[in-house]
This record gives structure tokens, C-alpha cells and sequence, in this order.
């Protein structure tokens, strides 16, 4: 029926009156905006990251590294128990499939895989001939892989936050991938050059046998190992790697602090160690005065100074070729910690905060516009009706921006063109109903009859016609990404709110229209 | 005032009369698209290829053949460089680079270096080949999906003609679409496919809207021919399908020409799938009705009657 009941009327009203208050925040400036204990309603739109500026990153942290790690602590476990049992072995090269030991001797095996069973609760053993492979089981695995992500993320959150910049949205996604956001930063590079270092810093003394040339030529010494030089000073007077010993004598686990400062008018950073770790570079620096001490930082060595004196107040400082930006860096990573495994960079999308402002405004000038065309366009086609079909089109948009605006969705670019094809396509309703007026009048109904029917017979069309698009939107929304989601978001809550305000309120409108008038003659 | 009838009230184009015409050019226009891509492909951005893109704004205008020269001597391989928009805009693209995620980060390490302090940098985007893979992937499931759940819908709503007739005609879109990308040349990328899907959702919007009024007068003109009954649907609906055409069609020009120009492509997309998806749904999703021997539900004696015939 054409007439509305009076409940019907109010609900009608309501559901605009809620949409204005809720959009409202949105055209206010900051400073006016209702603080958090008023009761008004105070979201605004989240922007994405497209239209703020900021960085978005896609991180895999290797979790095979940490298996790695892992199953190389294992084999060296159960090889120091294999050894009290004098049962010979030889140790194979870690993967992260397992711990593998080869067992020598035939007749040891029954006992070194009954020894291997039981080195490590929840583990499976496995093995061909006189191999034994120690694994995780599953349960096992997530938990230790979930550790390792939940550590990355606490370290990238400690790193990020260093950066200084406001809501940092740090979150996993899916098995080993980490997600970072940062809004309104300047330098993506700066936050590249955090977040794709592991910062795995550790003191080795250099050693004296051989260098590190003599080691390629004639085999390495036992407990030893070859790393390339990082030092630019180095590479200057020739030095490209250091044999240096494989023992940790201190590990950077026991740093409690690092800061970038100057010494002799050169970027350094300093360093400070936490008790235990302050008394062991003590006892290493005095009883090893006049060797190397190689600072190996991510597998390469960043200074290897000579040992001239004990120290021994815990302090340090590292001297290197730094730039200030670098030894600012190096500092920040030291004081975040170090990542349990390593981190690759899959994706980056950074945007800086001129073109979001350029993109917003384009954007807003486009939808206004696109908005004038529309309602020019309705109101000469359907006169009195393309009026109130306006009007709906004008109330639809205040209602995606207060949907939006209380769910805390993003809006992105992509999203602001959602909303432009939105103001296009919620006329469609009404053209639909319209154009069905239009037809039962010329059919000879009465002007109530003709505009009942047209709302009734139009229905189901329309129902139709904003499902499939409806489908179009969440797929979309379930497989893009970022920018795109927000495009399926504005599109999706568009064709909803459209429905509201093209049937019911244009509706009501036009309800009241006959009600009051009671006109004679329908010019549409 | 009397309101503008864009399109009069007793129009009677006998469309069902040229459909043989129509069948025609939109063959050719589907076999050329799908032709033109295995041949000549689609111009992938860095969304799906991976990749590295700069978009930098200079002191004045641009020097493209300095650029060009600068970042073209640093063996990153392919360097694409293009006005953006504005002479002080430039856009530099970077094909994927030999070797793992790392060696993206340090081509776009490489070329922030190179292009020094002079230059604004307003977006970089880096997709390495993992996540350029799984993108590509994704999108691919998303048309599929995405297209069979709207059959689905049809399917449930009409009877089977309908379902396929509006899958086809959906198909046609979408593939006359991409087609256009192939032949401009314009770059194919996250957005760009997101601009596709939403053809796909606005094509057979405008097709469910003539099917529903076909529907309603196989009820209503129990005599009417069938070829008679499609072309009055067709042209009882026809004002509607223009005027909803035209307001899409005017917000769109809107955001294409004021919208800036990192959704140009994706305005374009759209603005060509509407209109290639107005033709189908009249002049393609219809007449195939014809084809497919859409038939009034006959009560089941006489049917039977039929099939002794």
C-alpha cells in the first residue's frame, strides 16, 4: 500500500536522522570534533593507507631458518648423549626436515635410536640403514613456528615503534607472514632498512692460526669459520674475510642498551650488556689481550677491533664506517632485539603523504561532481520524482559515510570510486520504479494505483538486479587485497543503504506528496 | 515542465530483426579479444608480474630521456618511464627482477639512489614473485568464482535459457573487456581486474532487469509470438536501461576525467564495460532466448502429446 503507517513513517525517519548524526563527524575538523566521554558520535572514516600516505608491508619470516636452528641444537643433544655411550656417530648437515646423525657402527644403532627416542619429548624418529632423523611432530612444529612469529612480531613492533610515527597496525597473516602498516611516514626506505635485517649481533675472537686466506688454501682449523668483512675500512686496506673462531664468547641476547653517539667526530654506536654478559666480555678482554674481537652482525663481521685493554665496566661502543643514519639504525636494531630467523620483504606499497592529499581531493572533486551530473540528470528526466529521487541519492551517500564511518572501515582510492559508481548505479532503483509508473499510467491506472504498482512490480527486479552485483562485491572483498577490499566494501554497504533509500525513503516521500496534494495529474 | 522522455514512450525497434547482425560483430569482437590475447596478451603491471614502480614528481617539468638514461644504465634490466598525469610526474617501472625477494629490495634501493635528492618520491611499490604469483592466482579464482555464483543465482531465479543466455552474455562482456585491455594496451592490474568483476556484476544487472520483464509477459501475452513477446521486453525496459546507463555512465566520466590519474585505468575499464555491457543485455542476452528455444512452460499432457508427434 501506498500509505505508510505512522510507525513505519518514524522508523523511516529514524534510520536518516541516525545516518546525519553518525556522517556528521566526517565534515567536521579535528578540533571540533565530540571527545571521547561526550556522547555524540565521534569516528570518522578510517582513510587507508593509499589516501594518508604511509607504508604497507608484506613480511615471511623464514621459519625453516628457525627449524633449522632448531634440529642443529637436537643433533648436537643427542651427539654429546651418543658420545657418554661411546657409540660413534657423525653428525650430517642440518636441514629443516630433521636432526640426522649417522651411526658407524651397526651393532650401536638399537641403542642410539632408543637414545634419539627419547632426547626431546614430542618428537618422531625416523631413518633408512644406519641414519637416524629426529622431527618435531605437528604439534610440536606450530607451536614452535607460532613462537618464532609471535617473537617477529614483537620485535618489528619494538622496531616499528622506534620509528616515532602514530598507529603502527602490526598483525600476522596467515602461517609465517607479518603484516605491517605504518600511516604518514616520510621514508620508506628507513623502515626497509629495519625491518630487513635480522640484527643477530655476536662477539667472536679472530683467529690466530691462520688468516683468513691461509684458512682458504689450506683447510680450515677445527671450530672455525670464514665470514666476509663489512667494515669499509677493511675493504680499503685490503681485508675481504675473517677466520674467526666459531664459540660465542659474548652473545648480543645479553645487550640491555645501544645508542648512537660520536667519537672523534665519527658516528658510533654504543653499546651496554646486562650483568652476566658485562662479566664475561670483562674476563674475555683481559685474558685476551692484543687478538681481534670480531663483532659478526647477521653473519658478517661490521668491526673487528684489537683487544688493547680489559673492559670492564659492560660498555662498549662499535667504530665503523657509519653514516649518522647508520649508526642510528644499527643502535635501534640492537636495542629491539634480534629476530629469531630471518625476515624477507614479498611486498611493499608506500605512498607519500602529498599524493594521498592530491588523491583525496581529486577523488572528492570527481564524486561531487559526478553527483551534480546525476541529480541534473534525475530531475530533468522525472521532474517532482527525480527531486525526491535526489534527495534519496544525496541521504544514500550520508548513510555509506556513517556505515563506514561506525564500522571503522577503510576507505581507500579505489573505494572512493565505489562510491561514485554507487551514486550512478542507486538511481537505477528508482529509474526502475519510475519508469514502471510511467508505463501503468499509460495503461490507464489511477495515479495511487500506478505509483503502488510500480513500487510493487519493481521489487523483485531490483532485489535481482543488487544481488548479483551484491556477489561481484564479496568475492571481490574476500580476495583482494588492500586498496581493492576497499572498493568492494563502498560498492557492497552502497547497494545496501541504496535499497533503503531509493524503495522506502523515496517512498515516503512521495507518499506524503500525495497525501497532502492529493494530486490530479502525474507528470512524469 | 514537461520531464525529457530520453527515450519515447511508444518506441518499437524490432531488434530481434538484426539479430543476425548483431550475432556477427559480437563474434568478432570476442573471437578478436580472445585472439588478440593468446597472441598479443595483456599488458600485466607489476600487481601480477612483480616488479617495482616509482612514481616521482620533479623541480619542473620532467626529463624523460634523462631519466631514461640514468636508471637504463644501471642494469636493472627493462625500465619503463611515462608522464604521469602532469609533466612534473613521472612514472618508472621496473620489471621483475633475476633472483629472489631480496634482489627487488635492492633494485628499488638501487633506483631510489639514482634518482637523488632533487626528486619527490610520491609512491613505490614493490611485489615480489612470490606474492605476484598468488595475486595472479587469486584473481583468477575470483572471476571464476565470482561468475559461477552469479549463474547460480540466475539459475535459482529463471528457468535454465535464462541462466545460460545471461551467463553468455556475461562471458561476452568480460571477455570483450579484456579485450580491450589487449588492445589498448593498458596496463592490467589489481584494480584494473577488480573493474572487471564489477562489469561482470553490472552486465547482468542490466540483463536480469530484461529477463525479469520477459518472464512477466510470458505470463501476461499467453499468444504473443516469442521473437514478438522479446522485442516488447526489450523495448519496454529500453528506457530504463539507458537512463541507468547514462547516470553510471556520467558519474564515471566524472571520476575519469577529475579522479586523478591512478584510477584512470580502472575508470576506463569501467566506463567500457558498461557500455559493451548495455549492448549485450539488449542486443545479445535477448535473441539468445531465440537460439536456445525459450518456450512457455506447456502443462505436462500436452507435452506429452508433443513427444509422440
Amino acid at each position: 500500500m501506498l500509505y505508510f503507517t505512522k510507525w513505519k513513517a518514524a522508523l523511516v525517519l529514524l534510520v536518516c536522522a541516525l545516518g546525519v548524526i553518525y556522517a556528521t563527524p566526517n565534515f567536521l575538523p579535528s578540533g571540533m570534533l565530540p571527545n571521547e566521554t561526550s556522547y555524540l558520535p565521534g569516528k570518522q572514516i578510517n582513510l587507508g593507507l593509499d589516501l594518508r600516505g604511509g607504508s604497507h608491508m608484506l613480511l615471511e619470516v623464514d621459519t625453516d631458518s628457525v627449524l633449522r636452528e632448531r634440529y642443529d641444537a637436537l643433533a648436537d643433544a643427542i651427539r654429546t648423549e651418543l658420545r657418554q655411550e661411546q657409540i660413534r656417530n657423525r653428525p650430517r648437515e642440518a636441514t629443516e626436515n630433521g636432526a640426522e646423525i649417522t651411526i658407524l657402527r651397526a651393532e650401536d644403532l638399537e641403542k642410539a635410536r632408543e637414545i634419539a627416542r627419547t632426547a626431546e619429548p614430542n618428537t618422531e624418529l625416523a631413518g633408512e640403514g644406519n641414519n637416524i632423523v629426529v622431527s618435531y611432530n605437528e604439534l610440536a612444529l606450530k607451536e614452535l613456528i607460532d613462537r618464532a612469529i609471535a617473537q617477529s612480531l614483537e620485535v618489528v613492533r619494538r622496531r616499528v615503534d622506534e620509528l616515532g610515527t602514530t598507529e603502527p597496525s602490526i598483525q600476522r597473516q596467515g602461517e609465517n607472514r607479518i603484516v605491517v602498516q605504518v600511516p604518514g611516514l616520510d621514508d620508506p626506505s628507513r623502515l626497509r632498512a629495519i625491518l630487513g635485517r635480522t640484527a643477530k649481533m655476536n662477539f667472536h675472537l679472530v683467529n690466530t692460526e691462520k688468516t683468513a686466506a691461509e684458512a682458504r688454501s689450506s683447510g680450515l682449523p677445527p671450530g672455525t669459520m670464514i665470514l666476509p668483512s663489512a667494515d669499509a675500512e677493511d675493504q680499503a686496506a685490503g681485508i675481504r674475510e675473517y677466520l674467526i673462531d666459531r664459540r660465542i664468547v659474548v652473545s648480543g641476547d645479553n645487550l640491555v642498551d645501544s645508542q648512537p653517539t660520536f667519537s672523534d667526530g665519527r658516528p658510533v654506536v654504543s653499546f651496554r650488556f646486562d650483568a652476566a654478559g658485562g662479566a664475561r666480555f670483562g674476563d674475555i678482554t683481559s685474558k685476551n689481550a692484543g687478538r681481534g674481537l670480531a663483532i659478526v652482525l647477521d653473519g658478517e663481521v661490521i668491526s673487528a677491533p684489537r683487544i688493547n685493554e680489559p673492559i670492564l665496566g659492560g660498555n662498549g661502543i662499535i667504530t665503523g664506517q657509519f653514516s649518522v643514519q647508520e649508526a642510528n639504525d644499527l643502535s635501534l636494531l640492537l636495542r629491539a632485539g634480534a629476530l629469531p630467523a630471518p625476515m624477507q620483504i614479498l611486498e611493499e606499497r608506500s605512498v607519500g603523504p602529498g599524493l594521498g592529499q592530491d588523491s583525496v581531493e581529486a577523488g572528492e572533486f570527481a564524486a561531487i561532481l559526478g553527483l551534480v551530473f546525476v541529480i541534473a540528470f534525475m530531475a530533468i528526466s522525472y521532474g517532482r520524482f527525480g527531486v525526491y529521487a535526489d534527495v534519496a541519492l544525496m541521504m544514500n551517500l550520508i548513510l555509506v559515510l556513517a556505515v563506514m564511518s561506525v564500522l571503522q572501515a577503510t576507505l581507500t582510492l579505489p573505494g572512493i570510486a565505489g562510491i561514485v559508481l554507487t551514486v550512478g548505479m542507486a538511481v537505477d532503483a528508482n529509474v526502475l520504479i519510475f519508469e514502471r509508473i510511467r508505463e501503468e499510467r499509460r495503461n490507464g491506472r489511477s495515479i495511487i494505483n500506478a505509483i503502488d504498482a510500480g513500487y510493487r512490480s519493481a521489487m523483485s527486479t531490483i532485489l535481482d538486479a543488487n544481488i548479483t552485483t551484491l556477489i561481484a562485491a564479496l568475492v571481490l572483498f574476500s580476495f583482494g587485497s588492500g586498496p581493492i577490499k576497499g572498493f568492494a566494501v563502498t560498492l557492497a554497504i552502497g547497494i545496501i543503504t541504496s535499497m533503503f533509500s531509493a524503495i522506502w525513503l523515496t517512498r515516503l516521500l512521495i507518499a506524503t506528496w500525495v497525501k497532502r496534494s492529493r494530486p490530479t495529474e502525474l507528470v512524469l | 515542465m514537461k520531464p525529457l522522455h530520453l527515450i519515447p514512450d511508444d518506441v518499437n525497434v524490432p531488434f530481434l530483426k538484426f539479430r543476425k547482425v548483431f550475432y556477427i560483430i559480437s563474434l568478432v569482437m570476442v573471437l578478436a579479444s580472445v585472439g588478440m590475447f593468446f597472441t598479443k596478451g595483456l599488458n600485466f603491471g607489476i600487481d601480477f608480474r612483480g616488479g617495482i614502480l616509482v612514481e616521482i614528481k620533479t623541480d619542473g617539468p620532467a626529463d624523460i630521456n634523462v631519466l631514461r638514461d640514468n636508471l637504463g644504465s644501471l642494469g636493472l634490466g627493462d625500465v619503463s618511464i611515462q608522464e604521469f598525469g602532469a609533466p612534473d610526474d613521472v612514472l618508472i617501472q621496473l620489471q621483475r627482477q633475476d633472483g629472489d625477494e631480496q634482489a627487488q629490495m635492492t633494485a628499488l634501493a638501487t633506483v631510489t639512489e639514482a634518482l637523488g635528492e632533487n626528486v619527490t618520491i610520491r609512491r613505490s611499490e614493490l611485489v615480489g614473485p612470490k606474492v605476484g604469483g598468488e595475486l595472479k592466482e587469486a584473481g583468477f579464482y575470483s572471476v571464476v568464482i565470482s561468475l559461477f555464483l552469479i549463474m547460480v543465482y540466475i539459475w535459482i531465479r529463471f528457468e535454465w535459457q535464462f541462466a545460460v543466455a545471461s551467463v553468455a552474455a556475461l562471458l561476452h562482456d568480460v571477455l570483450i573487456t579484456i579485450g580491450f585491455f589487449v588492445i589498448t594496451g593498458v596496463q592490467f592490474d589489481l584494480a584494473t581486474l577488480a573493474a572487471v568483476l564489477t562489469v561482470a556484476g553490472y552486465s547482468i544487472n542490466d540483463t536480469v532487469v530484461v529477463f525479469d520483464r520477459i518472464r512477466e509477459y510470458l505470463r501476461k501475452f499467453r499468444k504473443m509470438e516469442i521473437p514478438d513477446l522479446l522485442d516488447l521486453s526489450i523495448n519496454s525496459t529500453l528506457s530504463r536501461t539507458t537512463m541507468t546507463s547514462l547516470t553510471t555512465l556520467l558519474a564515471l566520466i566524472a571520476l575519469f576525467v577529475f579522479g586523478g590519474e591512478a584510477i584512470r585505468g580502472f575508470t576506463m575499464a569501467l566506463i567500457f564495460g558498461v557500455v559493451i555491457g548495455t549492448y549485450s543485455s539488449i542486443c545479445v542476452a535477448s535473441p539468445l532466448l531465440v537460439v536456445l528455444r525459450l518456450k512457455r512452460k506447456i502443462p505436462e499432457a500436452e507435452e506429452g502429446q508433443e513427444a509422440n508427434a
